[in-house]
């Protein structure tokens, strides 16, 4: 896999290549080209990018592995794991320096993400929620007032998490109930209801939370707080056990008539529902990293076992044709999901960090041909290793089953199928 | 009581991970597309440098990473900056280095920056040579302790548990000094990412091979790079009195 990326060259070149449709010439002053004047390969990586992909994949391998297993087997988060996780700067990557925060770019993060999918996927969607849903709303819609206060817990030592979905809204997002209400004063929210499928929630401190502080003007009244873990009133009432990525803790929550003080309130009244927006799409490259992880560590494990390790008849199985064939066409499809990665990525990047226009399509794509690809290639993955794949042990059964939730959360495949048609049909169906 | 100036000279190899595999030559390790990394002698140097300043603090002034290689060398001179060296110096070449070479330019590095503690690898991975640090002392009259296992700093003594094959020796010496590094010296840390995004703003500075003079063309021609022969498989006996007879039959016994 290595040599498929590009070292980048000296003037740091990275190049997405439908940036010039989007955003015209102003892409082209962020970006450099290589030598020729040619836009480089998708896969080309900064310096930092680079540096932070073997670092990442070191501590990945030498620090979470061998813990994988029991986390899955206990579904639990490793303490220690997530300790670690702070010190390495891996909480805050987007976040300023000033706060705390690593400061460095969006690409980073996805780099991030993926290595920890490789070796496990529960990890790594901590670490993207943490990052490109949570820090993000704070980073780009939070007064000065709570980024002093929460953006330097959330780089050091404190855990976030993002509460939208509701046991009667997932998809239909806007559908929800929980109710804020402003007291007389104004000095406080009174916030009641409940939230489900809350990823982080047993790790977290800071949680966003999405509540409707005017129903009866619909969407239009969705607002968006911060709570902390132990207000009055705010529980946790389930952790779910799940099929896959069980060290990550998915939860319900409970709000009865939670006091939340009013500068608790991020951006505006009624304009929850825009944040939302925009944040999921950023989070969804996450995903879609997440994914490619994923996949690249499945098809990593499986093909050294049937090239180095498994013979039958004489042979390597994996000098068999047949096998030789599925295993270059899993390849293939990671490398694509990739491109569309990293496309969105570095669409997203030069669009601009508010952006709900700017990549919304490449997002989509990504995500939905990401999961799609783990999916099928961590199943083969399996099967190459016959029985040896089957069993609870090494990494092979868990990531088949941690991939099947890639489409469904934030936002599943028919959803994202739905955005990306509507998209097509605005510019090819005449007015 | 001096401060410290550390040098920690560095260099880019074959990943240890990877199989080298030979050059159609059969003269050299075919390089191409293949993933390089730090020397892992050289990480453990880096991190010595770093745990020294983390017991003595403002005593120890200067740690300079430097690196005798190709341009992409300076991707793991941006490593050791991202592990703690303050700054970094590539000598770009991409003139094969002989360790004898390497050491005459590290002795004119050590004069030109008053360095009085040079923390060297005690081999690279690529060609095992183990020379550089003896040599290095040598040309400059140093004293030197090899193959550290633990390296303590009191006023300006040094002193040294080395690895020997009889278990381990402790020498000392006083500062100026060249200490070579080995596997259980310590653990080097990781690259974090605050630590990544400081060393971009740490200064790397380039310079020719033309400005460190004569004398440093290779003396030595590589013949011919094999891999071992095969191991081959063992025998296997019934018993004592088996095993006793295969030994008398192999001339062990």
């Amino acid at each position: 896999m290595a040599s498929c990326i590009r070292r980048a060259t000296t003037l740091a070149a990275t190049r997405p290549s439908v940036l010039l449709r989007r955003n015209g010439l102003r892409a082209a002053a962020t970006r450099s080209f290589s030598d020729l004047g040619v836009p480089t390969p998708i896969f080309a990586l900064t310096e930092t990018e680079e540096m932070i992909k073997e670092s990442v994949s070191k501590f990945a391998n030498e620090e979470i592995l061998p813990k994988v297993r029991e986390m899955d087997e206990a579904e639990q988060m490793d303490k220690g794991i997530v300790s670690q996780l702070f010190e390495q700067g891996l909480m805050g990557i987007e976040i300023p320096e000033k706060y705390g925060g690593s400061e460095m770019n969006f690409g980073s993060c996805i780099v991030a993400i993926e290595e920890l999918a490789r070796v496990d996927p529960s990890v790594s969607v901590m670490v993207d929620v943490h990052n490109t849903l949570v820090n993000t709303v704070f980073k780009t819609y939070g007064s000065e007032a709570l980024k002093n206060k929460y953006l330097p817990r959330l780089a050091t030592s404190s855990v976030g998490s993002f509460c939208l979905s509701e046991p009667a809204s997932g998809s239909d997002a806007f559908a929800l109930k929980t109710k804020a209400t402003k007291s007389q004063s104004g000095g406080s929210y009174t916030i009641s209801g409940q939230k489900m499928w809350i990823t982080n929630a047993n790790e977290a401190d800071i949680f966003i939370v999405f509540a409707n502080l005017a129903p009866e003007r619909g969407y239009k009244g969705i607002s968006a707080f911060v709570l902390e873990k132990g207000m009055p009133g705010f529980n946790i009432a389930k952790k779910e056990k799940k099929l896959g990525i069980r060290a990550s803790s998915t939860c319900v929550l409970t709000f009865d008539d939670v006091e939340v003080p009013a500068e608790n309130l991020i951006g505006k009244e009624g304009e929850g529902y825009k944040y939302a927006i925009s944040i999921l799409n950023e989070g969804r490259i996450g995903i879609a990293a997440q994914m490619t992880g994923l996949a690249l560590g499945a098809w990593e494990t499986a093909v050294k076992y049937v090239w180095n390790e498994r013979k039958q008849f004489g042979d390597y199985v994996g000098n068999f044709q047949g096998m030789q064939f599925q295993i270059a066409q899993a390849y293939v499809d990671i490398e694509a999901a990739r491109a569309l990665l990293y496309n969105a990525v570095r669409a997203k990047e030069a669009g601009g960090v508010r952006a709900g226009e700017g990549f919304v399509q490449e997002a989509a794509m990504a995500k939905l041909y990401a999961s799609q690809v783990a999916q099928r290639v961590s199943g083969q993955a399996i099967e190459w290793q016959g029985g040896m794949g089957f069993v609870r042990e090494g990494l092979s059964e868990k990531f088949w089953r941690d991939s099947k939730i890639g489409a469904i959360y934030e936002g599943t495949s028919n959803i994202q199928l739905q955005t990306i048609a509507k998209l097509l049909q605005k510019k090819y169906q005449n007015k | 009581m001096s401060n410290l100036r550390i040098l920690v000279p560095i260099k880019r190899v074959l990943d240890y991970a990877i199989k080298p595999r030979i050059a159609a030559s059969g003269k050299a390790i075919d390089l191409t597309g293949q993933k390089m990394s730090l020397n892992p002698f050289d990480e453990l140097s880096i991190e010595a440098s770093v745990r020294l300043r983390e017991a003595h603090g403002a005593r120890i002034s200067d740690i300079l990473a430097f690196s005798a290689g190709p341009t992409k060398s300076q991707d793991a001179l941006r490593t050791a900056m991202a592990m703690g060296a303050d700054r970094g110096l590539l000598v770009d070449t991409n003139n094969e280095l002989e360790p004898l070479a390497v050491a005459k330019i590290l002795k004119k590095v050590v004069e030109k920056e008053n360095i009085n503690l040079v923390i060297l690898g005690k081999q690279s991975i690529d060609d095992d040579a183990g020379q550089t640090g003896q040599m290095l002392a040598g040309l400059l009259g140093w004293g030197q302790a090899t193959q550290a296992a633990e390296i303590e700093l009191k006023d300006d003594v040094v002193k040294v548990v080395k690895e020997v094959d009889g278990g381990t020796e402790t020498v000392q010496g006083k500062l100026p000094m060249v200490v070579t590094t080995d596997l259980r010296l310590n653990e080097p840390r990781y690259a974090s990412l605050p630590n990544i995004m400081k060393a971009k703003k740490k200064k790397l500075d380039k310079e020719t091979l033309e400005s460190y003079g004569e004398g440093l063309q290779g003396r030595l021609e590589i013949l011919e790079i094999a891999e071992p022969p095969p191991r081959q498989g063992g025998g296997k006996v019934e018993d004592v009195s088996g095993l006793v007879g295969k030994l008398k039959e192999l001339g062990a016994i």
